[in-house]
């Protein structure tokens, strides 16, 4: 369980420029649940996933993961039970290495990086396996770079790999946002079916309303640092996506978007 | 004849020391200017060390430590107090100018008729006859050898894979869940204690130290980098290392050359110079040309950034 108590956060603190952008925000993530996360821009999606995986600080409150206080933690010991695929698909992955050795790198996430060999021969088959469920052909490319890889394909083995390894959270940043509509759905549908495998608690920050409304279970739109939309189970599920949208567009214009 | 032995010899010795560039230059895309500092320090660990009668087989290993504790502090420099990597580089070269002087005493220390690495009862015993010429060159062949054969092993080990991870896309090293100021550190080290180690072979081929041998040392390395992996750009991970050590070869042997025709030792700084710009600039050639590939076509992308390595 996710639980963010009284989050303050601040931009520019002192300048000009000052802005509050969240002041005493609460926001709770059970085990097993889905949620997408809608808002405009500089609604504060992405700052709540900054902070949840340590990329930016708090400058109040505190962030709890199954009891353990998270706040201060290094960015590095927060992502060792959290896997995160992002809306640029050449952070998930490294470029000058072969899928084999990205997988390999994966596969070991959560243990001792030793001087043990790095590629395990005996988990070839295990990679083949899990390569050849997103139907696109990588099983046979194990020794491919992956800088030799198209977006949607770099995408669907950074998904891959940030699930290979047992995680309490996926976090997924606007992560079919760079792709085409056709391979956006691909990995969406891939997302979900991985996400319902293995049962991981998930937070997916969306600009597509349709994704957001048709996948999870929980729908959260935020504004200006507020939650103001907060729909699960049955109640999510009468939604439909000229309600949303409605919604949307007030605050939208609101704020004179 | 004398010549070709001499371009082989020290082709090798800075070989090592481009291995060791290779590492910071090309994997974890940090200039690093500590070398300057940890290869004369090498030089002169190897020359006290002989002269106080200390087998010469042991200045190896005593020279890779010594500089992989350099590197530690040039990346905790940059890492812990958040400094510049090539200030980092520059504070530690700086620095290293004293301490060389320190442990050599003076600013030059001869090591003739002494034994070395190159020049002892065993090798002496295992080359003789007509191999006693070639004895110096085969010692260099057989380090080198090995101490790319270990960097090679190393490379594939799990920890070596998130060395190349870090220069390749360090977002995923957070994502593993591991620091990846360790592994730019862990990197340094390794890097400076092959540098080192060639320092440590030069002073016992040239036999003195000298506290100018490290001048210019990082721009050796560099231009011995981008040769070998332009001109043998398309080798697998294993050859990349052999690339570095022709590269090496290649640039001691255009040296040597431009002095055959009539240019004096002291111009060699300004070869060096001019011969780096140039490979900087036709590098940098080939990389816009890529780019502007890589804009056309999703696969003029796939195929130029597989030449990228």
């Amino acid at each position: 369980m996710l639980v963010l108590q009284n989050i303050t956060k601040q931009y520019h603190p002192g300048t000009i420029n000052e802005m509050c952008l969240f002041d005493h925000f609460d926001f709770t993530v059970r085990d097993g649940e889905f949620v997408s996360v809608v808002g405009s821009n500089g609604s504060g999606k992405t700052s709540l996933l900054n902070l949840i995986c340590g990329s930016i600080d708090t400058d109040g409150g505190s962030i709890l993961v199954n009891g353990e206080d998270m706040t201060h933690k290094k960015v590095h010991l927060r992502h060792r039970k959290t896997g995160r695929v992002y809306q640029d698909p050449s952070r998930g992955t490294c470029p000058s290495m072969t899928i084999l050795e990205n997988m390999s790198l994966a596969d070991n996430k959560g243990r001792r990086y030793s001087l043990r060999k790095g590629v395990q021969k005996g988990r070839m088959e295990h990679y083949r396996e899990l390569l050849a469920q997103l139907n696109l052909g990588l099983e046979d490319k194990l020794y491919t770079r992956v800088g030799d890889l198209s977006g949607g394909q770099r995408q669907a083995l950074a998904l891959l790999m940030s699930t290979m390894t047992p995680i309490d959270f996926l976090i997924l940043d606007e992560h079919t946002a760079a792709l085409d509509p056709g391979t956006a759905e691909i990995i969406m549908k891939l997302t979900d079916r991985i996400v319902r495998e293995k049962g991981v608690t998930t937070i997916m920050v969306t600009h597509n309303l349709r994704y957001a409304l048709e996948y999870g279970n929980r729908l959260v739109m935020l504004h200006e640092g507020k939650i103001i939309l907060d729909k699960s189970g049955e109640e999510k599920k009468r939604m439909d996506t000229e309600e949303v949208m409605g919604i949307f567009n007030r605050i939208s214009v609101e704020c004179g978007n | 004849m004398a010549l070709l032995l001499s371009v082989l010899e020290q082709g090798l010795i800075y070989g090592i020391m481009g291995l060791g560039v290779y590492i910071t230059y090309k994997i974890l895309d940090f200039p690093d200017l500590t070398v300057d500092g940890s290869f004369p320090m090498g030089a002169a660990i190897a020359c006290v060390l002989i002269i106080r009668g200390i087998p010469p087989a042991f200045t190896l290993p005593v020279c890779f430590l010594a500089g992989a504790f350099v590197g530690m502090l040039t990346g905790c420099i940059h890492v812990k107090l958040k400094v510049r990597d090539l200030l980092s580089g520059i504070i530690m070269m700086t620095a290293l100018y004293t301490v060389n002087l320190r442990i050599a005493g003076k600013a030059n220390l001869p090591v003739y008729n002494m034994e070395t690495l190159f020049d002892n009862k065993l090798v002496n015993r295992v080359c003789g006859g007509l191999l006693e010429n070639f004895r110096t060159v085969l010692m260099i062949l057989l380090i080198t050898v090995i101490t790319k054969g270990l960097l090679d092993w190393y490379l594939r080990t799990k920890s070596g894979l998130l060395l190349r991870a870090v220069g390749d896309n360090d977002t995923i090293v957070t994502s593993l869940g591991v620091d990846t100021g360790l592994v730019k550190i862990a990197g340094l080290s390794i890097a400076n204690g092959l540098v080192a180690m060639s320092g440590c072979m030069f002073a016992q081929q040239q036999r003195f130290f000298d506290i100018s041998v490290g001048t210019g040392t990082v721009v050796i390395g560099l231009a011995s980098v981008i040769i070998g992996t332009s001109l043998f750009r398309k080798l697998t991970l294993w050859k990349v290392t052999t690339s570095v050590v022709l590269g090496s070869l290649i640039y001691k042997g255009c040296v040597a050359l431009a002095i055959r025709m009539g240019l004096s030792s002291s111009d060699l700084k300004l070869i060096t110079a001019v011969l780096f710009l140039a490979i900087l600039v036709l590098g940098m050639e080939r990389k816009k040309r890529v780019k502007s590939d890589a804009g056309i076509t999703e696969h003029n992308k796939t195929v130029s950034s597989g030449h990228h390595q």
